[in-house]
Formats: structure tokens, C-alpha cells, sequence
């Protein structure tokens, strides 16, 4: 592509609907796989093998979504326990930290800073590893709270690099005025830097759950076989079992997507905020 | 060491695994004492997160170490008999024939994600920096595929490239070209999932270098349309070598994490057929967890041999990082 960047004068918008309509078609094929999944969800199963495959659900079935109600509400009941239970565990302890590193200043906090951000380079299959090995002495295999400790590891590093950066720009002017009329540390994080960091608070819970509801490594080695497994195992169990309903599947992984939809719609800012973190303001 | 402000253009951001990127940047001037109670009270806020970073990040990396060391049975777990036997796991690795190949296919899936991402991320961004009706929201819908879970993606991937079904082999079919057996032949393998993998990667590429795009001065452009150069010269003469700092970094990231991938590549193949789509990363879990008869200690070494990578890596990124925020 040999599209000029052009700078940006306002009254250049119009003449430039041929840009749209390529942004569009380039979007279209970027999106198409999400549409296929959305168009096999609502595929007749005698429909499903035939060639060419139909590009529109002509004949229209929520045969795959009867069942995801059938069989999947316990794995999305699962996903939704320990994605609340991640985002909790991850807010409670980065937030008070991010508070330490971004106000208090203590000594070595810019090594435990390096650390964090080491830690999030080790593949989550090694993690995986260690967590079975510890769990299976522990007795914490197939098990909710073990699951929701393994899933914040995903997220805690994120999040306290979030609120560090977010932290720092509440004034000091207002942690010194609070001082002055004699509270505490802890006093201050409460009343003052956490309800001032509202937005930070959200970014960290929007991505901690999405990244435990999407989690598939901790999920295959720590849940599976378990009466609670999440429902990243649901579809992994559905691929191997029946390849024959694909509509099932699909309907399974679009009812999946919802929180990731849902958030793009209504947090998109939030998303911006966290894929920029830094630049957050409020 | 604390944080300073922000310049505008330096930005954290994060990956697909959601890390974020951005080291602090390390304050050299001495900071202000601070008063030993406040030392207290700081640590006190950070004893949590502490300790949690040695029970749930040093000590499964430990046990990991360890496992890599042993002769590891599930019967050892129970009853903690494990014997210690050095370095023979690693020779056991190194001497297994999947060693090979499955360095070859880290290595190619590694190089050939990084380049398409980048480039077709550049390229995206470079489009999307044009002012344009709908530009905003068409960029938020990239953002899709790096949000969704990663079984969605690759199951989807899956049934596209289904050998008899499948929506590519039809249009291939269309235009006249045969059916290819995408995730069922060896020669294949190894490209679908790639293929997969560049479309999930596409969106940080995106967002990470049109932030980049956004912190290059307007006026440099307009001085070299005056002076008459192309759009095409002013990319490679301007945009290119402006946004090396925001490349490198992208591409370092990029590495780090393309390594480690694992979801897609087990949910598409398994690593098949016959290996053909075997790396580091399904490799250890194939040998730890994906056999009835688990060896840990291999599946450990293996997975220890990631992590020296990763960090190598990892460490040089955070090299180049702090370089940026000192200039």
C-alpha cells in the first residue's frame, strides 16, 4: 500500500470516501473469519458438509446454540467464577501496590518493578508445569480458587504497571493536604487514591477477566477431568468428541467471544486505555 | 526509582498475553529522603504482591528447575522419591529426534510471524493514519482478533481450513486450484498455523506502530511535499527510519512472545501430523502432558530451554527499552 500520510487539515475530509471503501473491504477480510464462525453457528448439520459451503445461513438453526444450553452452562459458570475471582485477587494486590511504587518510593521498589515485568516473559506453559507440580502436592488440582490463583499470574504484572503509571499522576498537593489533616497511609489509599483511580480499576478488571475467561493453558493442565472445568475446556472437549457438529462448536465459541464483544462496545476507551497504558487520563 | 511523567510519545502497551511493556523509567537523580516510617508503610503495601511473586512466579519456576533434574513419575509426586540424575534429561532431549525439527519449526514460525505481522500491522497503520470517514471504528474492529480467546480463533481457523468443508479449499476450488489437506499433511501443517497466528498478531502490530505514526511531526511531511517527494519516498525517507525506536521495540516483544505460543498450535494440530508443527512450546507440553505415560523431566527440559530463550531475549528488549527512555 502507497497511501501517503497526509497531514490533517479538517476540511480534507471529503473527497475521500474511496479511503472508506477500501478501510471497509479491508476490515471485511479481516473480520470474515469471525463472520464464518457466526455463519456455521446457524448452520443446518446436513448443511455443514456441503460444497461449496453456503456463505449465509439461507436455512437458518439454533440447533448449536440448544445446545451450548444444554451442555455448556456449567463451563460458562465456571469461566464467569473464576474470572470474577481473578479480577478480584489481581485488584487487591496491585492496587495497593501501584499506590507503594507510584507514592511511597520505597527502596528496591524499581527492582520488584523489573521483576514484575521479567516475570511476564516466562511461557505460560512453564508456569503451567510448576503450578501442577505444587497443586498435585497441595491437593488443589480441579480446583476453583486454584484455578483463579494460576489465571491472576496473567494478569497481576499488567496491573500493577497500570496503576503505577495511573497513581503517579494523582497530585501530591492532595496526598500532602490528607497528610496534613492527619491520615495515614492506609487511610489515604482508601479515600483518596483508590476512588481516584476508578478508571484504572476498570481497565485492570476488564482485562484481568477477559484473560482468565480466555485462558486455555492453566485450564487444560491444572482443570481438566474436574466437576469444574471453564469453558475454554468446553470447546477443547467439543473439537475432540463430536467433529460432526460443527454448529455446536461455533455457536459455543460465539457464545465465548460475548465477553470480548461486549467489552469492545461499551469499554472500547478502557481497551485504548489499557493497550496504551500511560496514557490514561481522565 | 520512580516514575516520572510520561513524555506523550512513550507509551506502555501490551501484547496479545497482555503483559505490559513498559519498564518504568528509572529516575537517576537521588530521590528525596523519605522518612523510615514511610519505608514502613510502603513495604507494608507491597508485602502482598511480594510474596506473591515468590510463591506464584519464583517457586513454579523453581519446581520447574527442579523437575528438569529429576526422574520424575507421577508416582514420585505422590510419594516424593524423585531421584536426582543431573543433567540427563537434557541429554535425553537433545538426543531425541524431535530435537531437530523442533528447533527448525521454532525458528521458522517465530521469523515468518514476525515479518507478516509487521508488515501487514505497518502497512494498516499507515493506512488508518490518513483522516477518513469511519477510520476510528474501523480501527477499533481490528482489535477483534487479538481479543477474542485464542480456542475461539483457532477453532474457527480449524473448520476454515477443514480439507473437505472447509470455506478456503472451496474458494481455491473456485478459482481452480485443488484441494489442500491444510491441517492433515506435513508439508502443510506448519503454515496453517502460522497463517492463524499472523491474523491474531496483526492487531497489536497495528496499534502499537500507529501510536508510533501519531508522535512523527505533521510539518516533516508537508516539508517533503513541497519539496516534491511521493507518497513512497516520503514512507521509506520519513515514516521508516522515525519509527525504528517503535519497531524494535515491537519487533522484541513480537519475539518474546511468538515464542512462547502454544494455544493455537495445539487446538489447530497438536503439533501434527507426525511432528510437522512441533515446536519448543507444544513440544514440552506433548511430553508433559500429552502422553498417558507423562515425563516431566524431559517435558521440563525442554520447557527450561523456552524460558532461557524467552529471557535472552526478554533482557535484550528491555535493553533497547531503557535506551529509548534515556535519549
Amino acid at each position: 500500500m502507497t497511501t501517503a500520510i497526509t497531514p490533517r487539515p479538517a476540511h480534507r475530509v471529503r473527497g475521500t470516501w474511496w479511503k472508506t471503501v477500501t478501510g471497509l473491504v479491508l476490515t471485511a477480510v479481516m473480520l470474515f473469519p469471525v463472520y464464518w464462525m457466526l455463519n456455521v453457528s446457524f448452520t443446518r448439520e446436513q448443511d455443514m458438509r456441503k460444497s461449496p459451503p453456503g456463505l449465509f445461513p439461507v436455512h437458518g438453526t439454533l440447533e448449536g446454540y440448544r445446545a451450548v444450553v444444554d451442555q455448556q452452562l456449567p463451563y460458562l459458570g465456571t469461566s464467569l467464577v473464576v474470572g470474577l475471582g481473578t479480577v478480584a485477587l489481581t485488584v487487591a494486590l496491585a492496587a495497593p501496590a501501584g499506590y507503594a511504587l507510584a507514592k511511597l518510593r520505597p527502596r528496591g521498589g524499581g527492582v520488584l518493578s523489573f521483576l514484575f515485568l521479567v516475570a511476564q516473559m516466562i511461557p505460560g506453559i512453564i508456569m503451567a508445569m510448576g503450578f501442577y507440580a505444587i497443586y498435585l502436592s497441595l491437593g488443589l488440582l480441579q480446583s476453583v480458587p486454584g484455578l483463579i490463583v494460576a489465571d491472576s499470574t496473567l494478569a497481576v504484572p499488567f496491573a500493577v504497571l497500570i496503576f503505577t503509571a495511573f497513581m503517579s499522576g494523582i497530585p501530591e498537593e492532595l496526598l500532602q493536604a490528607a497528610k496534613t489533616d492527619g491520615a495515614g497511609p492506609l487511610r489515604t489509599f482508601w479515600s483518596i487514591v483508590l476512588p481516584m483511580s476508578r478508571n484504572a480499576v476498570v481497565t485492570v478488571s476488564l482485562f484481568a477477566f477477559l484473560w482468565s475467561w480466555s485462558d486455555f493453558v492453566f485450564a487444560s493442565t491444572l482443570a481438566s477431568g474436574g466437576a469444574h472445568q471453564p469453558i475454554t475446556l468446553g470447546i477443547y472437549q467439543y473439537i475432540g468428541n463430536n467433529n460432526q457438529e460443527w454448529n455446536a462448536i461455533m455457536a459455543t465459541a460465539v457464545v465465548a467471544s460475548l465477553p470480548a464483544a461486549v467489552i469492545l462496545v461499551l469499554a472500547q476507551r478502557y481497551v485504548a486505555a489499557g493497550v496504551t497504558a500511560g496514557a490514561v487520563k481522565d | 526509582m520512580n516514575r516520572t511523567t510520561h513524555p506523550p510519545d512513550r507509551r506502555a502497551t501490551l501484547d496479545r498475553t497482555g503483559a505490559a511493556t513498559a519498564a518504568p523509567p528509572t529516575d537517576r537523580t537521588a530521590p528525596r529522603r523519605r522518612p523510615t516510617s514511610q519505608q514502613w508503610a510502603a513495604w507494608a503495601f507491597l508485602a502482598p504482591v511480594t510474596l506473591y511473586l515468590v510463591l506464584f512466579y519464583a517457586y513454579p519456576l523453581y519446581r520447574n528447575l527442579d523437575l528438569s533434574l529429576r526422574n520424575y513419575t507421577v508416582r514420585s509426586f505422590v510419594q516424593g522419591d524423585a531421584p536426582f540424575t543431573g543433567l540427563k534429561n537434557y541429554e535425553t532431549v537433545f538426543q531425541d529426534p524431535t530435537f531437530g525439527p523442533a528447533l527448525a519449526h521454532t525458528v521458522t514460525f517465530t521469523a515468518v510471524c514476525l515479518l507478516f505481522q509487521y508488515a501487514i500491522g505497518l502497512a494498516l497503520a499507515v493506512f488508518f493514519h490518513q483522516h477518513f470517514r469511519l477510520s476510528a471504528t474501523l480501527r477499533a474492529l481490528f482489535l477483534v482478533p487479538w481479543l477474542l480467546p485464542l480456542i475461539v480463533s483457532a477453532s474457527t481457523w480449524s473448520w476454515m481450513l477443514n480439507s473437505d468443508s472447509g470455506i478456503v479449499n472451496s474458494v481455491l476450488n473456485a478459482v481452480g486450484i485443488d484441494s489442500v489437506n491444510w491441517l492433515t499433511s506435513p508439508e502443510w501443517s506448519l503454515t496453517s498455523v502460522i497463517i492463524a497466528n499472523i491474523w491474531i498478531g496483526v492487531p497489536f502490530n497495528l496499534v502499537v506502530l500507529y501510536s508510533g505514526l501519531q508522535s512523527i511531526p505533521g510539518s516533516l511531511y508537508e516539508a517533503a511535499a513541497l519539496d516534491g517527494a511521493g507518497a513512497w519516498r516520503r514512507f521509506w525517507n520519513i515514516t521508516f527510519p522515525l519509527l525504528r525506536p517503535v519497531s524494535a521495540i515491537t519487533l522484541l516483544l513480537g519475539l518474546v512472545y511468538t515464542l512462547k505460543v502454544f494455544d493455537i498450535i495445539w487446538i489447530m494440530t497438536k503439533g501434527g501430523p507426525a511432528d510437522s508443527s512441533t515446536t519448543f512450546a507444544t513440544w514440552s507440553y506433548q511430553l508433559g502432558f500429552g502422553n498417558l505415560l507423562p515425563a516431566f523431566g524431559p517435558g521440563a527440559a525442554v520447557g527450561n530451554l523456552l524460558v532461557v530463550a524467552a529471557l535472552a531475549f526478554g533482557l535484550v528488549y528491555l535493553r533497547v527499552q531503557r535506551k529509548q527512555y534515556a535519549s
